[in-house]
C-alpha cells in the first residue's frame, strides 16, 4: 500500500474554470463556504492557527468557541439533527482530536452528519512523536463513516467536498479530515465542489419495485399490523415524515417508533402506540410481539428494542427497509428486505398502495385495534403522583403542557431523565428530539441543546438532564453565555445516577455501589457563577411557577428540579425477557423488583 | 489473526446483563472472499480493523496492488464464521468507502457448479541439513515440484505452489529433514470460468 493519498484531479479543464490559487487555510474557508456551512464550532490551537486566522478574515462563516472539544461535537451533533445538514467541527491535533472521538462515535451510532476538520502536526514531523501529535486517522478510523489525511494542499478541496459528500450521502455519519500545518501553509489550486467527478461512495437510495410490491402485498393481507419506525425516517427529511403519515391514515397501522425516531408520527396522533423496547410502553411492545407483519422503516433493532430475540414477535413477516445493506439481516431476519432511502421507498410503497388496494378487499383491523385498546388500557406508563415532592415523570408533563405551544427543541443527557423524556414529552414534529441512543453518552444534552440553539436562535430549547450526566460537559454553559445561546436546563435532580441505581436494585441486590453523588454542586449558584440565571423548585405546587420563570427568561438558564429521590424507571422489559414480559410500574414493588431476574440468571452475568 | 467468534451453544437461562446474549445455533463454515479496493493510505487498515472491531476471523489474507493505473488493489480474505455472519462481512466490506466491489468466491463457485473457487498459495521453506537427509529433501521436493531458488553445501530453500493442503504437506515432510524457517503468502484466490469479478 503507498503511503500517499491522491484523488485523482480534474485534468484538462478549461482555464476558467481551472480554479484559483490560495493557501490550505483559505481553502478550507472557501470550501465550507461553497459547502453551505455557515456556522461552525470549534476550538484554536497551534495546528489550527492557520484556518483561524483566515476565519478571523471573514464574516460569512460564525464561529462558536467551545469549552471543551468534546462540547464542539455535540454541539455539531445537536445543530446536524435539529437542521438536516452536516454538522462542522474544527479542532486541533493530539488532545483536540482525542476529545473528539466520544462525539464522533456517537454520530456514528445514531447516525448524525458531522464534519469534523483536524489540525495535524507538519507532514515532515508525522511519525516523530512532535508535540501535540496523535494519529488522527488511526484513532478515528473505527468511528468514522471515512477519514483523510491531506498530504498535498492540491488535493485538499476536494477532499473536503467529498467529505460533506460522504458525511451526508446514503446513511449519515462522521467524517473526519486531517490536515498537517504545512499544508495549511502550502499554495496550491482549489477547485470548486462541482468538479468533484470521482464519487466513489453512491449508495442506493431507490428501493427495488418489486420488493417493495411484495410488501405492499403483504401489508394488504396482515390482519395484526404495526409500522415499527426509526430515526431513518427523521434522516431521511420532512418529505419522509409526511409520507410515513401519509401511509399510517392511508392503511390505519398502528405505529411505534424507537427512541431516536420519536416525532416522526406525532405523539398525539390516534395511531400512535408510545415508544418501544426497553422502556417503551405495555400497548407497543404487545403489538410488537403479538403481530402478523411488521413493517421496520428506518430502524435497526437495537439489542434496547428487541429484548430476547429468540422470543422476539416470533409469528410476524417482517419487511425491512434501510438504506444501510448491513442493517438489514444483522439482527433480525427481514423476510422482505428493501433497500433504499426511507423517503422514496415511502414514496412507493404510498403509491402502491394505492394503486392496488383500490377495490381491493382488506382485512377488517377492528379487531386488532380493540386489543390494542385493551393493552392501552393496562396505562403502563401510570405512576403516583406526590403532593409533597416532584415525580419527575410530572416535571417532564408539566414542562410539555407548558412548552407545546412554543417551537421547542429537547435534548437529553443520557440515564433515567432521558427515557422519562421519551415517555413523557409527547413529539409531534421530527427533528424536535436530540438524545444520544446508539452510543448512550452522558454529557450529550447540554453542548447539543448549544448547538440547536445556534441554529434555532428564536426557538424555545431544553436540555431536560439528570444531575450526574450535567456535570459531565456543563463548561459549555460559559459558551452558551458568551454566545448568548438562551437554552434552558432543567436537571431533574434526584442525586443518584438514577439509571445505574436501577440496575443496582435489579441485579446487584440493592448495594449502590457509588451511584450516589455524595457533595452535589449547588446548581443555581452554579449557574450564577457562569452569569446564567439558577432556579430551583422541590415542591409540586410551585412547578409550573419555576417553569414559566425559565422559558420566559432570555437568557440560559439552569432549573435544578428536585424530584422525588428514589423513583425508577418504568414499564420494562428485564433483561433477557421478551416484549410480553413486561414489568409494569403497579407491579414494581421492590420485591418484584429484586426477584425480576432469578438468581440464576444473575450468576450468568 | 483470529478472533473467534465461537457457537456459544444451547443457552437455557437467558443472563440477567443489561444485554441478551442469543444462542447461536447455526455451523460455522468457511468462505473466500475477493475484495477491490483503492490503494490508498489506510485501506487495508480498515479492511483489517473491520474484521478485529466486529469480532471476525481472518484465517488467511492477501493483498497487492493489481490494477497499476486505477490504483486498485485486491485484497483475498479467508474467513470462518456461520452463513449469516459472513453474509454481515461482506455488507459491511460493501459499505466502506475506498471498496469497489466484494465477491463470495466460495457461494459463486457454489452457484456456477464448482466445489471452490480456485485458491493457490505459495511458500518459501528453507531445510538445512547433511548427507541422507539432504537427498531426501530434494528427492521429495522433485516429487512435490518444488523449486530449489537457493542452496548451499548445507541447506536449500525450496519455493512450493499450489493448494494449501499440498504446501501443508510439504511442509510437514521437511519437519523431520531439517526444516528451518517457513515463509507463507496467504491464499490467492480467482474464480473458474471466463468472468471477472
Amino acid at each position: 500500500m503507498t503511503q500517499t493519498q491522491t484523488l485523482e484531479r480534474p485534468s484538462g479543464a478549461p482555464d476558467a474554470n481551472a480554479g484559483i490559487e490560495m493557501t490550505g487555510a483559505e481553502m478550507v474557508i472557501h470550501a465550507l463556504r461553497d459547502n453551505g456551512v455557515t456556522d461552525l464550532f470549534g476550538y484554536p490551537g497551534g495546528a489550527v492557527l492557520p484556518i483561524y486566522d483566515e476565519l478571523h478574515q471573514q464574516e460569512d462563516i460564525r464561529h462558536i468557541l467551545v469549552r471543551h472539544e468534546q462540547g464542539a461535537g455535540h454541539a455539531a451533533e445537536g445543530y446536524a439533527r435539529s437542521t438536516g445538514k452536516a454538522g462542522v467541527v474544527l479542532v486541533t491535533s493530539g488532545p483536540g482530536a482525542t476529545n473528539m472521538v466520544t462525539p464522533l462515535q456517537d454520530a456514528l451510532m445514531d447516525s448524525v452528519p458531522l464534519v469534523c476538520l483536524t489540525g495535524q502536526v507538519p507532514t515532515p514531523l508525522i511519525g516523530s512523536d512532535a508535540f501535540q501529535e496523535c494519529d488522527t486517522v488511526g484513532i478515528t478510523r473505527p468511528c468514522t463513516k471515512h477519514n483523510w489525511l491531506v498530504s498535498d494542499v492540491n488535493d485538499l478541496a476536494l477532499i473536503l467536498h467529498e467529505a460533506f459528500h460522504v458525511a451526508t450521502a446514503g446513511r449519515p455519519g462522521p467524517v473526519v479530515v486531517d490536515i498537517p500545518k504545512d499544508v495549511q501553509f502550502a499554495t496550491g489550486t482549489y477547485y470548486p465542489p462541482s468538479m468533484l467527478d470521482k464519487k466513489t461512495y453512491e449508495p442506493r437510495v431507490k428501493g427495488d419495485p418489486d420488493q417493495i410490491r411484495l410488501a405492499v402485498a403483504a401489508m394488504m393481507r396482515a390482519k395484526k399490523p404495526i409500522l415499527y419506525t426509526g430515526g431513518g425516517v427523521i434522516n431521511s427529511g420532512p418529505e419522509a415524515t409526511r409520507l410515513l403519515r401519509e401511509l399510517v391514515e392511508l392503511t390505519g397501522f398502528p405505529i411505534t417508533s424507537t427512541l431516536m425516531g420519536l416525532g416522526c408520527y406525532p405523539a398525539s396522533g390516534d395511531k400512535w402506540l408510545g415508544m418501544l423496547g426497553m422502556h417503551g410502553t405495555y400497548e407497543a411492545n404487545m403489538t410488537m410481539h403479538d403481530c402478523d407483519v411488521m413493517v421496520c422503516i428506518g430502524a435497526r433493532f437495537d439489542d434496547r428494542i428487541t429484548g430476547r430475540l429468540d422470543a422476539f414477535s416470533p409469528g410476524s413477516t417482517k419487511i425491512h427497509v434501510d438504506v444501510d445493506p448491513s442493517s438489514i439481516g444483522k439482527v433480525v431476519h427481514a423476510d422482505v428486505p428493501i433497500i433504499g432511502d426511507v423517503g422514496l421507498v415511502l414514496e412507493d410503497m404510498v403509491r402502491m398502495w394505492r394503486e392496488m388496494s383500490s377495490g381491493a378487499q382488506l382485512p377488517d383491523l377492528s379487531d386488532w385495534w380493540s386489543q390494542i385498546d385493551t393493552w392501552r388500557g393496562r396505562n403502563s406508563l401510570a405512576y403516583t403522583p406526590n403532593d409533597d415532592v416532584i415525580m419527575p415523570q410530572y416535571a417532564i408533563e408539566r414542562l410539555h403542557a407548558l412548552s407545546k405551544d412554543r417551537e421547542t427543541y429537547i435534548t437529553t443527557e443520557v440515564g433515567q431523565h432521558q427515557m422519562w423524556a421519551a415517555q413523557f414529552y409527547g413529539f409531534d414534529e421530527p427533528n424536535r428530539w436530540m438524545t444520544s441512543g446508539g452510543l448512550g453518552t452522558m454529557g450529550y444534552g447540554l453542548p447539543a441543546a448549544l448547538g440547536v440553539q445556534i441554529a434555532h436562535p428564536d426557538a424555545l430549547v431544553v436540555d431536560i438532564a439528570g444531575d450526574a450526566s450535567i456535570q459531565m460537559c456543563i463548561q459549555e454553559m460559559s459558551c452558551a453565555v458568551q454566545h448568548n445561546a438562551p437554552i434552558k436546563i432543567m436537571i431533574l435532580n434526584n442525586e443518584y445516577m438514577g439509571m445505574v441505581r436501577q440496575w443496582q436494585q435489579l441485579l446487584h441486590g440493592n448495594r449502590l455501589s457509588h451511584s450516589y453523588t455524595e457533595a452535589m454542586p449547588d446548581f443555581v449558584k452554579l449557574a450564577e457563577a457562569y452569569g446564567a440565571k439558577g432556579i430551583r423548585c422541590t415542591k409540586p405546587d410551585q412547578l409550573d411557577d419555576a417553569i414559566r420563570e425559565m422559558i420566559e427568561t432570555p437568557g440560559p438558564v439552569i432549573f435544578d428540579c428536585c424530584v422525588v429521590a428514589l423513583a425508577n424507571c418504568f414499564p420494562m422489559i428485564p433483561s433477557g425477557k421478551a416484549h410480553n414480559e413486561m414489568l409494569l410500574p403497579d407491579e414494581a414493588t421492590d420485591e418484584a423488583v429484586g426477584s425480576a431476574i432469578d438468581e440464576e440468571g444473575k450468576r450468568l452475568v | 489473526m483470529s478472533d473467534t467468534l465461537k457457537n456459544q451453544g444451547p443457552v437455557t437461562q437467558p443472563p440477567a446483563s443489561a444485554y441478551f446474549i442469543a444462542p447461536d445455533t447455526q455451523i460455522i463454515v468457511q468462505h473466500t472472499l475477493s475484495i477491490i479496493v483503492d490503494n490508498e493510505a489506510g485501506a487495508l487498515a480498515r479492511v483489517i480493523g473491520l474484521f478485529s472491531g466486529r469480532g471476525y476471523n481472518i484465517e488467511s489474507l492477501t493483498v497487492s496492488e493489481t490494477e497499476h493505473e486505477k490504483h486498485w488493489s485486491r485484497i483475498t480474505i479467508i474467513s470462518k464464521g456461520t452463513p449469516k455472519v459472513l453474509e454481515q462481512i461482506k455488507r459491511q466490506l460493501e459499505r466502506m468507502v475506498p471498496v469497489h466491489r466484494v465477491v463470495d468466491l466460495t457461494l459463486l463457485a457454489r452457484d456456477k457448479g464448482h466445489d471452490k473457487p480456485m485458491e493457490r498459495e505459495l511458500a518459501l521453506v528453507k531445510v538445512a541439513g547433511k548427507g541422507e537427509h539432504r537427498v531426501e529433501a530434494m528427492r521429495l521436493a522433485d516429487a512435490f515440484r518444488a523449486q530449489v531458488i537457493d542452496a548451499s553445501v548445507d541447506h536449500f530453500t525450496f519455493e512450493i505452489t499450489g493448494r494449501t493442503s499440498k504446501v501443508e504437506q510439504f511442509i510437514s515432510i521437511m519437519a523431520p529433514l531439517g526444516l528451518v524457517e517457513v515463509c507463507r503468502t496467504g491464499i490467492a484466490a480467482l474464480s473458474r470460468g471466463p468472468e471477472g469479478m
